[in-house]
């Protein structure tokens, strides 16, 4: 009775270890980042140099949302892409903060992105309380670093 | 039998082949292996020794009439670079900084100097890209659209070359046998011809062409950067 059980037992584990080792057979390969729409993104915005920036904003961070429920990561760039699109609309305050996600997300930015902040005209400290409109003047973009 | 199979000969052939001259055949199917023979295996031992984890792709040099190229290329080398475990530096910034600074053409990126590029952009290497072939080719019964690719990846720490590769993909690949007779595949051709330009079919096309030039694990191909899973485990 009791190596009946045991018999049992052991023969449903076996049979559930073949299912979870063909379901891993078979499940579609993970991708490493959540990309969504961000090199359909960049297209558009290459193609169009640059016309549209907000609804391309609006697009991205929506999916950054998404990409954070998921518990993925976003792709290395995407940070970097958004920080380009909100200072092409002179919100320099949040291309500060995505040149900061950036570099924490991927250390290997550490360089470009710390060269673009030095540029950045909103210091890190004013991350926070900036206003998100439109600053007063025209700020130099965050990626004009001079080679 | 490897033999005929290395002729890719048709099934209803092979009893007429089968009487044929023997050392004819031998000799021929040397002949057309010659052709065949893979390249030797690639070296690979400046790219292990150089472990690059940060790649910097530039605008790539448009070999071709269509100015989308380009665009569409460059939007999607992203992934397949990324995907096989290399930080792929943020190509819009890049692309901004680069004509910021009065460097408009892609041409004239591929001219700075490896060790200037390291210094802006800290990358431990760049991928220099060719466009030889986007866009549609007209072929009387049938289109279809075309990319094909080359890339260099060099060490941007002492210029070293440290990988080659080249792709194609073609719309065709996924195209069944048409239907319609000679007349329907003409209309078809011409339909395909106006559509491959008007609906951008090329850029997909370039998608699966950038994704074969830089996909790790193939023969050939490019190895996993340090951010693929499997690449923290000793070989």
């Amino acid at each position: 009775m009791h190596a009946a059980k045991l018999r049992a037992g052991l023969s449903r584990t076996l049979v559930l270890g073949a299912v979870l080792a063909l379901a891993g057979c078979t499940s579609p390969p993970r991708t490493l980042y959540h990309w969504g729409a961000y090199q359909s993104s960049l297209y558009n915005y290459f193609k169009g140099n640059g016309a549209d920036p907000g609804a391309m904003i609006a697009q991205l961070e929506e999916q950054l949302q998404k990409t954070v429920a998921l518990g993925a990561v976003p792709p290395p760039g995407l940070h970097g892409h958004l920080a380009l699109l909100y200072s092409k609309v002179g919100d320099d305050a949040s291309a500060a903060a995505h040149l900061y996600a950036e570099r924490k997300l991927f250390a290997e930015s550490a360089t470009y992105m710390g060269m673009l902040l030095q540029r950045a005209p909103v210091p890190a400290a004013g991350v926070a309380s900036a206003p998100a409109a439109a600053p007063a003047a025209p700020a130099r973009p965050a990626s004009a670093a001079r080679i | 039998m490897p033999i005929i199979d290395t002729l890719f000969v048709p099934p209803q052939w092979l009893g007429r082949l089968r009487a044929l001259a023997l050392p004819a055949l031998a000799g021929a199917a040397l002949l057309l292996s010659g052709c065949a023979t893979p390249p030797p295996p690639r070296d690979y031992s400046a790219f292990k020794q150089a472990k690059p984890a940060s790649v910097l792709v530039l605008p790539p040099l448009n070999h071709t009439p269509d100015v989308l190229a380009t665009p569409s290329v460059l939007s999607q080398l992203s992934y397949p670079l990324a995907e096989s475990g290399f930080y792929v530096v943020p190509v819009s910034l890049v692309d901004e900084t680069l004509k910021a600074n009065g460097i408009q053409t892609s041409a004239d990126a591929h001219q700075i100097a490896p060790e200037k590029l390291r210094q802006i952009f800290g990358a431990d290497a760049v991928l220099y890209v060719l466009i030889k072939n986007y866009g549609s080719v007209y072929k009387i019964v049938t289109s279809e659209a075309v990319v094909e690719l080359e890339a260099r990846l060099v060490d941007l720490r002492n210029g070293q070359l440290l990988w080659t590769g080249a792709a194609r993909a073609s719309s065709a690949e996924q195209q069944g046998n048409a239907q319609g007779g000679l007349v329907g595949l003409l209309v078809k051709a011409v339909i395909e011809q106006i559509a491959n330009n008007l609906s951008e079919r090329s850029h997909p096309v370039a998608g699966v062409a950038s994704q074969r030039l830089l996909s790790a694990g193939s023969p050939g191909g490019i190895l996993h950067g340090p951010r693929w899973p499997g690449a923290a485990k000793p070989p």
